[in-house]
């Protein structure tokens, strides 16, 4: 029996449930199996205790308490080690005062020098996840402080209906072109030492997600296929879509980091989207000056609306 | 694309009349409204504007002048994906060439100069012009629009650097304290908005046309 009441969801949702499935799959079933490790070697374990402390944890004994015996460092800066000022004995390990605040979602190299031991003191996964997002969808706005798809953010955000259709359309395949280019040079490009086909090679994945989208729309979903098929067509020469699995390999992150960076982005594109429809709706009302009219006044609104993110800069989820 | 205005087909103009046609009456960032991601983006700077000019420059006369070499061996059902690789080499090499030779420069743009492989306006005018003319023609365009480019670009940024560093090209030209708006993401918006309200005004003194921009279209780039 066909209901025939307006469906909750927005008709691209279903279509995005295979996207999610896969992406979940790829994000969890590594964690699954742990590593393998020798049983015997001894085992140190690092966990950051902000503001300003490392707790570690031996299953060997620990002689030398002296400061110097301990070495913490970032992990994207292993060469200038932060300064360990005072070690104070706990249970089944040591915890270490550093004379710097210590931020909770950056990674930290921790080495011992007697016994020699070594391990990197990391963030749970969700908070890494979480702050990536937060950062790409608000702080790091890609419409309005990286100035990323401004052509299509200009062309397509005159109506609020449209500029929906286009920030969910952007979504979906900004995460299946960050996974398919993430598995590219992950597996492919850096293996092999052809960093220098990254750009051919992303704007192939770009290329060829749409496409496969776009036909598989089509034959599945040929209702979707007609709202949605529009926006497929432009995506394929947008500097937004490429940007992503860019920055992915220029940090080089692991998988899920990379989808929570497409998702964020996505979400930020189709938020900045959205917002800057529902202004334009109202500017259609409003008595424009003749030289502002079209064009100026969209970039003079776009200003606004990026004055108001630049509020979001100090944002830090987990201070 | 198709909101790109087309040159009549039969007759080619000449060299100068190409080269001012991109510059002044097709400019792609202030007429026809393309490739407005990396005008906003680099432009704190002149010297920023100039580099990713060059790079545009480059990839619009190689990519033109290649196209329009193999344009009868492409099929015309698979001319867009092929327009695109041949893009994307051409961006390769330039993106190497610069971090060979402009590496502080290059560390500041690189992301957007790997990006000019999805600039709307190089597409469309291997789309539009150098797909169906021969090579001398297609190559004063190529630079015509390149030059367009690199002129908004310089243009931008030295607006931008003057009023919100008060410096030219690293050198400190105003006495007073810069006004650091616009030297931010928000002053780059409101630079063009101010910039092509200009030409606007122009325009409308001048009893042109109403141009292409204020169509806003469906460009991408």
């Amino acid at each position: 029996m066909a209901d025939r009441r307006r469906p909750v969801f927005p008709p691209g949702a279903q279509a995005l449930v295979p996207v999610l499935l896969l992406v979940l799959g790829l994000v969890f079933v590594p964690r699954l199996a742990p590593p393998v490790r020798a049983a015997s070697a001894p085992t140190l374990k690092a966990r950051v205790q902000p503001p300003d402390r490392v707790r570690l944890t031996f299953d060997a004994p620990v002689t030398d308490l002296a400061p110097g015996n301990f070495r913490v460092a970032e992990a994207s800066a292993p060469d200038a080690p932060l300064t360990v000022s005072a070690v104070e004995p706990a249970a089944h390990g040591v915890t270490l005062v550093l004379a710097s605040p210590l931020r909770r979602t950056a990674r930290y190299d921790v080495r011992v020098a007697d016994p020699p031991l070594r391990t990197v003191a990391a963030p749970a996964l969700w908070m890494i996840l979480v702050s990536v997002f937060l950062s790409s969808a608000l702080i790091q706005n890609f419409v309005f402080t990286r100035y990323l798809g401004l052509c299509i953010f200009f062309g397509v955000s005159k109506k609020v209906g449209t500029s929906v259709g286009m920030g969910i359309t952007f979504t979906a395949v900004m995460i299946a072109t960050a996974a398919f280019a993430w598995v590219m040079d992950t597996w492919v490009l850096r293996p092999m030492h052809l960093g220098f086909l990254q750009v051919l090679v992303f704007i192939g994945a770009v290329a060829c997600v749409v496409q496969f989208l776009d036909t598989m729309l089509r034959k599945t979903h040929p209702v979707l296929h007609k709202s949605f098929g529009v926006y497929l067509v432009l995506i394929t020469t947008n500097c937004i879509i490429l940007a992503v699995p860019l920055l992915n390999a220029q940090g080089q992150v692991s998988f899920a980091e990379a989808m929570a960076l497409a998702l964020g982005s996505g979400s930020g594109f189709a938020l900045a989207l959205f917002l800057m429809s529902c202004a334009r709706e109202r500017l259609e009302l409003a008595r424009v000056p003749q030289a502002f009219q079209g064009l100026p006044i969209a970039f003079a609104l776009a200003g606004l609306f990026a004055l108001a993110f630049m509020g979001f800069s100090g944002l830090d989820f987990f201070r | 694309m198709s909101a790109a205005p087309t040159l009549p087909v039969e007759q080619p103009p000449g060299a100068w009349a190409l080269l001012v046609n991109g510059i002044v009456h097709e400019n792609p960032v202030f007429r026809l409204a393309l490739s407005l991601c990396p005008a906003v983006a680099v432009t704190t700077t002149v010297a920023n504007g100039i580099i990713l000019g060059i790079a545009v420059l480059a990839v619009q006369v190689l990519s033109s002048v290649t196209v329009t070499l193999a344009r009868n061996a492409i099929h015309p059902r698979v001319r867009i994906p092929v327009y695109t690789i041949i893009i994307a080499v051409w961006v390769s090499a330039i993106d190497m060439a610069l971090a060979a030779f402009a590496p502080a420069l290059y560390a500041q743009v690189g992301l957007y100069v790997k990006l000019i492989v999805a600039f709307a306006i190089i597409i469309s005018r291997l789309e539009v012009f150098a797909s169906r003319q021969p090579l001398v023609p297609t190559f004063f365009d190529g630079l015509g629009m390149g030059l367009g480019f690199l002129v908004a670009l310089v243009l931008i940024g030295a607006v931008r650097e003057l009023l919100g560093a008060g410096a030219l090209l690293g050198f400190t030209v105003l006495p007073v304290r810069p006004l650091l708006f616009f030297a931010l993401p928000a002053g780059g918006f409101f630079t063009i908005a101010l910039l092509m309200a200009f030409f606007q005004y122009l325009e409308r003194r001048g009893g042109g046309k109403p141009r292409a921009a204020s169509a806003g279209g469906g460009h991408h780039g």
